[in-house]
């Protein structure tokens, strides 16, 4: 796509913004619009004709600069200055100027005492996308990007979304860090930094706990491991299995899946349920080995426990579709020449599944890093970062400079895994999938290491279904936290309650609203998640640009941190002018997208490190540019890596609960938060009847995406399996 | 180029479509909207939200979070405010909210109605907040266990420091929860500070588990996750009449109290339906609501029914609670950081 078309439409969507789209936000919703062209919906054009807001001109005026060019058909390299003119000119005046008047106060001789300004609306969103679609198409006309537009305005978009929802709350936020009293306090900070809260060892010689920092890395290492070797044991059986045997792959995989898809809360009171000292695996041990009753869950290994049943299958996933996505042909190239098995794994499929081992074990480190549910309820004595975060900031003595310097170190772990991760995977390369023919068989894995993975998965599956059964009943039976087990629909009733009135259905249940709102903010950023997220992993892994690494740096960003921290920056960047977005469903949805992204992009660009570059290479021989690659050949090769970006920011919108907790309004409730509430309370029935209806929900949706999107295949199918099945 | 911008539009459509209802929903406004954040049960909250959409109609909309949430979120909106009332939870935050100036000054004409108590925290913090509610500290024990372990009932504060109760006792940690912190106060003022430290000390090796929310005690008892749950009465009294084997205990030495409060938020989008809120709340047939929602505490307006269940002031031995000293956050971290230091720190 040419610079001229680009520049072309930004011009006319700017210029609407400028023309008709009301420049402020609607308080109260759409009915203000009956007062356009004037009050409070009046587009930016009326609102300096009258002169209430002078100091916007700039805008006009670069545009009127921008036009005259392109309206002659030519795109100007100068039209990068017009684009970030626009941009920035639309950004110091709304931060200027806010509800109180001025806000920078350096600027009165300049500005003088202009009126309040409230926040910024669709004209000004159209506005700064035009101005963003001018910089691209200047930067494309400089011939930067390859000289391609769509690329061009891809990064530059994103890099304009990515700064300001992730970079900018955050810094934001930090900086707080550095304040004490309201005033700047570099000794404060060395000292928060440096405090034996977080790095204390003296659990090593003494009773007392160790530091928070040390707590927090044991138990995301521990996780880490664990979760990749149980995703690695169920992605060999699921793949590499065999279809014979007792395996049904298609329970098997639903088996997996469900972990994923439980509120976080509910894993922790199953095994409160299971193992806590009136538990009931507990009694039986009592009653029949005299194993005393112990408050062995409440700590290390209740919190280790929920999180490796939550991240295992996470780590499936990915291996499964990184297992499905290694072409066959080496290793039938290996075992043509006379290579075992065992060996074959070892020296072939092993290295080759590198980079997804590594993202699983990335993966499931930054989630435990950032885990709130779980130590919230199975913490006991054991405190680590996310939590000491959310007490900082919620506790009963506030302080967010503390909180701010632990999220530091929370980020300074985040990153030492990312590094870590480059250095094991180094530079080498794991193309298998190239555009050379037919690809053949999966070889079958070695029988040793089969009955391993299965002799690991098993059990494992046994106690999954254990948990998830407690879950199940304990949303119909009185109180299953006492052992009383009969039946009852009373804590669905409180919930789902639904009465008619004139034939009309009424739904009276106190869930209704939050069930409501959370199925449509998931709906609504599952597929903005995933296909964000795919075109950034497909920006950063084939397209060479000056400030790649910055962009993926930002991705991999709001992963890092813990949701109490997003949710507290975003309530505190996005609460005045120019941005004004809480209290809104439009606030859940972008911190959900921008949480969720680095999924989506870790899984993209897994899954194109094995797609060789020569596909894109001929598709552009053929004169294919960057949209059409990316749309022909491309998407339809990382169908696997769509879906599971898809099912999972679907998921995780369900089910999140710490960014979520401070951005939920009273209009706007989610399912999460009011169990959360449930479970404060003390209604754990009512809570895990709650789970098991989004529970089902999520089921539903997470096949539904799977059978309309389909499974990729690549390589020859399973024709031939008779031949081998004698063999 | 046609099909991403397809797509964005698409995307924009939908947000917009979603944006749609609570739009709509926002108008029609005769008698107005309220924004209430409530910090008791959801099962309180709800029906007292009803009970005054149905006495005026105002369409109320309603957040319940607990009292340090809320307050974080009030701090963080200060300038530009979301919420009208902030109704119920320990009175601690509220009266932290008063001193940072972040809740608007009101007398209600009510304010005659109401019990010395409650009018002393509005006069404290020069009418920012008022009592609605007061709940005495106590803890519970689950006299399954206690039968099974063979020991004596325990009655007082000093009985949870003697070692047959090892490992058996939970309680808030004060860093997170304002009912330990209350604990921390009433035990300083009942025995003076140097021995109740001595006694801290002492149950610290008692105690398995320091719980981050102030109510989580009381279910832990419940379910016999632990013998001894520290916590404010009528938390435990909810437990009991779901039918939980516990026995409640106000301590012998006598004991502390909280007084659950309401503010109006400073600069609220309907001060009008705020004021009429906190008016109607004062009143006895709001406060009536509490009893029939499982929520057991002493209402604060002399004309309300006390709930039956609910432990009754007279039969407990309370403090003169110095709400005013023990309250100011300079001498809340003093304690907090002794305690710390002291107390957390110790071997168990």
């Amino acid at each position: 796509m040419g610079a001229l078309t680009l520049a072309r439409a930004a011009l006319l969507c700017a210029t609407l913004g400028l023309f008709l789209a009301p420049w402020h936000g609607l308080q109260d919703g759409l009915s203000e619009l009956s007062a356009w062209p004037g009050g409070t919906a009046a587009p930016l054009v009326a609102l300096l004709l009258d002169g209430s807001r002078w100091w916007l001109w700039p805008v006009a005026l670069l545009l009127a600069l921008a036009a005259p060019a392109l309206l002659r058909g030519r795109a100007q390299a100068s039209l990068a200055w017009i684009g970030a003119g626009l941009v920035l000119v639309v950004f110091a005046a709304g931060y200027a100027i806010g509800l109180n008047g001025l806000n920078w106060g350096w600027l009165a001789p300049l500005l003088g005492a202009p009126p309040a300004q409230p926040s910024l609306g669709w004209g000004a969103l159209l506005v700064l996308a035009g101005g963003t679609g001018m910089f691209a198409a200047g930067q494309a006309a400089r011939g930067r990007f390859g000289a391609d537009a769509f690329v061009a305005f891809l990064v530059c978009g994103c890099g304009f979304l990515l700064l300001l929802f992730v970079f900018l709350p955050l810094v934001n936020m930090l900086s707080a860090a550095l304040y004490e009293d309201g005033r700047l306090a570099p000794a404060a900070f060395g000292a928060r930094l440096v405090a034996p809260e977080a790095w204390s060892l003296a659990c090593l010689s003494t009773h007392q706990g160790c530091g928070v920092v040390w707590n927090t890395l044991l138990l995301a290492t521990l996780t880490a491991v664990i979760s990749t070797f149980l995703g690695l044991a169920f992605a060999l059986l699921a793949v590499r299995g065999g279809t014979r045997g007792p395996i049904s792959a298609g329970a098997f995989r639903a088996m997996t899946i469900l972990p994923l898809i439980t509120p976080p809360f509910v894993v922790s009171l199953a095994l409160i349920v299971l193992f806590g000292r009136t538990g009931i695996v507990t009694g039986f041990m009592w009653d029949w080995f005299d194993i005393p009753r112990s408050r062995w869950i409440y700590g290390l290994p209740g919190v280790l426990l929920a999180q490796v049943l939550a991240q295992a299958p996470i780590a499936f996933l990915l291996l499964d579709g990184a297992l499905r996505a290694i072409s066959p042909s080496l290793e039938e190239a290996a075992s043509t020449m006379g290579a075992r098995r065992m060996r074959v794994f070892r020296t072939v499929t092993w290295p080759l599944l590198k980079p997804a081992l590594a993202a699983a074990f990335l993966l499931a480190f930054v989630e435990s890093l950032a885990d709130f549910g779980n130590p919230l309820v199975l913490g006991g004595d054991f405190d680590v970062l996310s939590t000491r975060i959310f007490f900082a900031i919620a506790g009963a003595r506030h302080d967010p400079g503390r909180a701010a310097a632990l999220a530091l170190l929370l980020l300074a772990l985040t990153f030492g895994a990312f590094a870590l991760q480059a250095l094991w995977l180094g530079k080498r390369r794991y193309t298998t999938v190239t555009g050379k023919g037919d690809s053949g068989l999966p070889a079958p894995m070695p029988k040793g290491l089969k009955f391993t993975c299965a002799a690991v998965a098993w059990p494992w599956m046994i106690f999954t279904a254990a948990v998830y059964g407690i879950i199940l009943i304990g949303g119909f039976v009185h109180d299953i936290g006492r052992g009383d087990l009969s039946f009852t629909w009373r804590h669905l009733g409180t919930g789902f309650e639904v009465d008619w009135f004139d034939g009309a259905p009424a739904f009276i249940g106190s869930a209704w609203d939050s069930l409501f709102t959370t199925i449509q903010v998931a709906a609504i950023s599952a597929p903005l998640t995933a296909g964000l997220g795919i075109l950034l992993a497909w920006l950063i892994a084939r397209q060479n640009f000056p400030g790649r690494r910055g962009l993926e740096f930002m991705t991999m960003l709001s992963f890092a941190i813990p949701g109490t921290v997003v949710g507290v920056s975003y309530i505190m960047a996005f609460n005045v002018p120019p941005v004004e977005l809480t209290g809104t469903a439009l606030i859940l949805v972008i911190c959900f997208v921008f949480r969720n992204l680095p999924v989506g992009v870790r899984g993209g660009i897994a899954a194109l490190a094995q797609i060789d570059k020569s596909l894109d290479e001929a598709s552009a021989t053929m004169g294919g540019g960057a949209f059409q690659t990316l749309r022909r050949v491309v998407l339809p090769l990382l169908r696997p890596a769509i879906i599971a970006a898809l099912a999972y920011s679907f998921v995780t919108a369900m089910t999140a609960v710490s960014a979520v907790i401070f951005l939920v309004s009273a209009r706007h409730n989610l399912a999460t938060v009011y169990i959360v509430g449930r479970v404060e309370a003390g209604e754990m029935a009512l809570a895990i009847a709650y789970s098991t209806v989004l529970i089902v929900i999520m089921l539903v949706m997470v096949l539904g995406i799977e059978k309309l999107v389909g499974r990729a295949r690549l390589g020859r199918g399973s024709a031939p399996t008779p031949i081998r099945a004698g063999a | 180029m046609s099909t991403p911008r397809r797509l964005l539009a698409t995307g924009f459509a939908v947000t917009l479509t979603a944006l749609l209802p609570a739009a709509a929903s926002a108008q029609g406004t005769n008698p107005g909207n309220l924004t209430v954040y409530c910090s008791v049960q959801e099962e309180w909250c709800r029906p007292m939200v009803q009970a005054f959409e149905r006495a005026t109609g105002v369409r109320v909309a309603m957040t319940r979070k607990s009292s340090g949430e809320t307050m974080t979120q009030i701090r963080a909106e200060a300038a530009n405010p979301r919420g009208d009332v902030w109704w119920g939870g320990t009175g601690d935050p509220h009266m932290q909210a008063a001193e940072e100036n972040l809740t608007a000054e009101y007398r209600s004409p009510r304010m005659s109605e109401l019990h010395d108590w409650a009018t002393r925290q509005a006069e404290q913090s020069r009418f920012r907040t008022i009592g609605i509610y007061a709940g005495a500290l106590g803890y519970s024990y689950n006299t399954t266990e206690l039968t099974r372990r063979r020991i004596a009932a325990p009655t007082c504060w000093a009985d949870l420091a003697k070692p047959e109760f090892r490992g058996e006792i939970q309680v808030a940690d004060p860093n997170t929860s304002g009912t330990a912190y209350t604990m921390l106060a009433t035990l300083l003022q009942v025995m003076g500070e140097e021995p109740a430290f001595d006694f801290l000390k002492a149950m610290h090796r008692n105690v398995n588990q320091y719980t981050r929310s102030g109510a989580a005690p009381a279910r832990a008892a419940a379910t016999g996750e632990t013998l001894v749950g520290i916590t404010f009465l009528h938390d435990a009294v909810t437990q009991k009449i779901a039918g939980a084997p516990v026995e409640i205990v106000a301590p012998c030495e006598g004991t502390g109290y909280e007084i659950g409060s309401m503010s109006i938020i400073r600069g609220a989008r309907n001060m009008e339906n705020a004021q009429r809120f906190y008016d109607w709340a004062l009143s006895a047939e709001a406060q009536a609501i509490a009893g029939t929602a499982n929520s057991f505490q002493l209402p604060s307006n002399r004309n309300a029914p006390i709930p039956p269940q609910a432990p009754r002031f007279e039969n407990i031995r309370l403090i003169d609670y110095d709400f005013a000293r023990w309250g100011s956050a300079a001498e809340r971290t003093r304690v907090i950081t002794r305690w710390e230091r002291e107390v957390r720190a110790g071997a168990r």
